[in-house]
């Protein structure tokens, strides 16, 4: 039989699913988008509102400030910072070539948060000149470069020979996050009263401090990140063979490697200076798309930043709503959902893996 | 052609190999024999290019150690010995993950055609993960295939290395992929292939290089290098070489041989 010029369905062929899926979680994110503009504490009604502006009709001040300043930078939060934790989580899956590597688990997200410290209470020793120039920012960087040295730490300890061990990332991990956890202490020892407070609101771990000033110091870490993902994908699907077998079939792995660690620390480390620790995201979303339409990068990356950012946006909703008036930290939220998933996980592969 | 000369190999301050030489023709099937830890695997790796090795080494006339690694993808694929994967890839997708670029209906093509070829029509769409040893070998022998689909491209040989291809695979299986070795010799490529089996070995190879403690005994034609003197040498056991009439070389393990010691 000839070939078909457009044989596209070939069994075990599922980007077609992945494609439609991407389709899907993008409606799907809209609708999500819609719901969380519409919630929230003051009882402004999105459709009533629209039907004004559709009518020519001027809105309240009071609506326009709940929209524009709260909401919306909120939800622009909520979707950035969930893209970043997915992307993060299935691109730190893939260098450790390992379903269980996520940022928060293995001491990556800690090793952010205690860059992050860093910044917050001894970022005014600083010269001032140096101070100006990274202002606002410093935060988020320290974040960064806590979370790449951490990253990289981690890598060099858990793979040997392009192979990585699950035992040794999972311990190595818990060393680094206990490290991290140390040298915060100290440092939070060190802070005096107005740099404690500025910790406790940091420490918080939630959208709700979420503005268009916040969202400006994380964006120019994370959209870069999301945008290295499509120049990893190859990359990452490649590496699932092995380093040797990577470069066998001509891939320059060294490369891949650094970016990959780029891209992971400076999504971990903005989305944990602005929004402090938000667990399972990273694990939870890849794990699930790897069921649904298959491991291959070229589609799990797109589709985790949409399916992260629905999740982390749904999550936000229910913090905000089930002890109203006032709102739980997201970060209990998704891990209260999350890690019965990740524990799922482990019983799925205890049998198959060298844990 | 292939080429290395006085290719000296130091992994972990331990010499491996001791400035051995080792060549193989387009055209041709080579092996490469001797006993667990001789070096046939450093040896393998070193001459595709992926651990650090002195001495020079040329593929088709390029310094391997100074082309890029999709250059060198474009002209060579390597079965390593064992291939571990991390993700449930089906079995399309694993061959696809040889292919160099974009997806097109030719190259969908090609992945199922080296499937038929290594004998795995209709395992298209089972979980990688969930197939037997000496099937993940066979698929990993079709993505090796794809990748160097063509034999000779752009009137230039291309070239398979080949760790242990057989090693877990039934003497039917065993004999469909040397037979797919040999063929892709015999259509002008280049066939390197680390072997066990000595009997395979003189039934498809052209050219054999027997190692021993990280030096190269001999290579030259089975007839030539598969004799009593080196095997014994070789593998620390009496071997009795012995050749049927009007069949070409054949060996027999000897029990008896390791009483005789
Ligand atoms: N990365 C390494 N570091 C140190 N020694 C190694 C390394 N890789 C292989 N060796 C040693 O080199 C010798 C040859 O190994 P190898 O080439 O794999 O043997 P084989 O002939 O069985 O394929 C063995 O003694 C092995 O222990
Ligand atoms: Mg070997």
């Amino acid at each position: 039989m000839v070939a078909l010029p457009f044989a596209r369905s070939m069994p075990g062929d599922r980007s077609a699913r992945a494609a439609m899926l991407f389709w899907v979680l993008l409606a799907a994110l809209g609708l999500t988008a819609l719901l969380s503009v519409g919630t929230g504490a003051s009882g402004v009604s999105v459709p009533q509102v629209l039907g004004d502006l559709w009518a020519g009709q001027p809105i309240s001040t009071r609506d326009r400030v709940v929209l524009l300043d709260i909401r919306l930078p909120r939800l622009a939060m909520g979707v950035l910072i969930g893209a970043a934790l997915a992307v993060s989580g299935a691109v730190m899956q893939g260098l450790f070539r390992n379903p269980l590597a996520d940022p928060g688990i293995v001491g990556v997200g800690a090793g952010a948060g205690l860059g992050a410290v860093f910044a917050i209470v001894l970022g005014g020793l600083l010269p001032a000149s140096v101070a100006a120039v990274a202002g606002n920012h410093l935060v988020s960087l320290a974040a960064f470069l806590g979370g790449w040295a951490s990253t990289l730490l981690l890598y060099r300890v858990a793979t040997r020979r392009g192979q990585t061990s699950v035992a040794t990332m999972l311990l190595a991990g818990i060393a680094l996050g206990a490290l991290a956890g140390a040298v915060t202490g100290i440092l939070v020892y060190l802070a005096d009263d107005r740099q404690l407070r500025d910790l406790t609101f940091w420490g918080m771990g939630s959208l709700a401090g979420a503005s268009w000033a916040k969202l400006l110091t994380a964006a120019p870490l994370i959209l870069p990140a999301l945008a290295l993902a499509p120049l990893l994908a190859r990359g990452l699907n490649g590496l699932a063979l092995g380093e040797a077998a990577a470069g066998h079939i001509g891939l320059p792995v060294q490369r891949i490697k650094l970016l990959a660690i780029l891209a992971v620390a400076a999504a971990t480390g903005a989305s944990v200076a602005v929004a402090g620790g938000i667990g399972f995201i990273g694990i939870v979303v890849p794990h699930l798309l790897r069921l649904a339409s298959g491991p291959d990068h070229r589609w799990l990356l797109p589709n985790a930043a949409l399916l992260g950012a629905i999740l982390l946006v749904l999550a936000d909703i229910i913090a905000r709503l089930v002890v109203a008036p006032a709102e739980l930290p997201i970060g209990i939220v998704t891990a209260t959902l999350g890690a019965p998933v990740f524990l799922w996980i482990l019983l799925r592969r205890r049998g198959m893996m060298d844990l | 052609m292939l080429t290395a000369t006085t290719l000296t190999v130091t992994l972990s301050h331990t010499t491996i190999l001791h400035g051995v030489n080792f060549t193989a023709r387009p055209g041709a099937l080579t092996a490469i024999v001797g006993p667990n830890g001789s070096g046939k695997t450093t040896l393998l790796r070193a001459v595709t290019g992926e651990i650090p090795s002195t001495g020079p080494v040329t593929l088709n006339g390029h310094d391997i150690r100074r082309a890029k690694a999709w250059e060198l993808a474009a002209i060579r694929a390597v079965l390593p010995q064992a291939t571990p994967l991390a993700f449930p890839f089906t079995v399309v997708e694993v061959v696809r993950l040889g292919l160099a670029s974009g997806i097109d209906a030719a190259r969908h093509g090609i992945a199922a055609q080296a499937l038929a070829r290594c004998g795995l029509q209709g395992y298209e769409g089972r979980l990688y993960q969930e197939l037997s040893g000496g099937q993940q070998q066979r698929v990993q022998l079709a993505r090796v295939l794809a990748q160097v689909w063509q034999p000779v491209a752009q009137g230039h040989p291309r070239w398979l290395f080949l760790d242990e291809p057989v090693s877990s695979l039934d003497i039917g299986h065993q004999l469909l992929v040397m037979q797919i070795a040999r063929d892709f010799a015999d259509a002008g490529g280049g066939v390197v292939a680390v072997m066990h089996d000595l009997n395979l070995t003189a039934m498809f190879a052209d050219s054999v290089a027997l190692i021993a403690e990280g030096r190269v005994l001999g290579q030259g034609t089975p007839a030539a290098v598969l004799t009593d003197g080196l095997l014994t040498q070789a593998y620390r056991c009496r071997v009795r070489v012995n050749t049927p009439p009007a069949a070409g070389t054949w060996l027999l393990p000897h029990a008896a041989s390791l009483a005789a010691e």
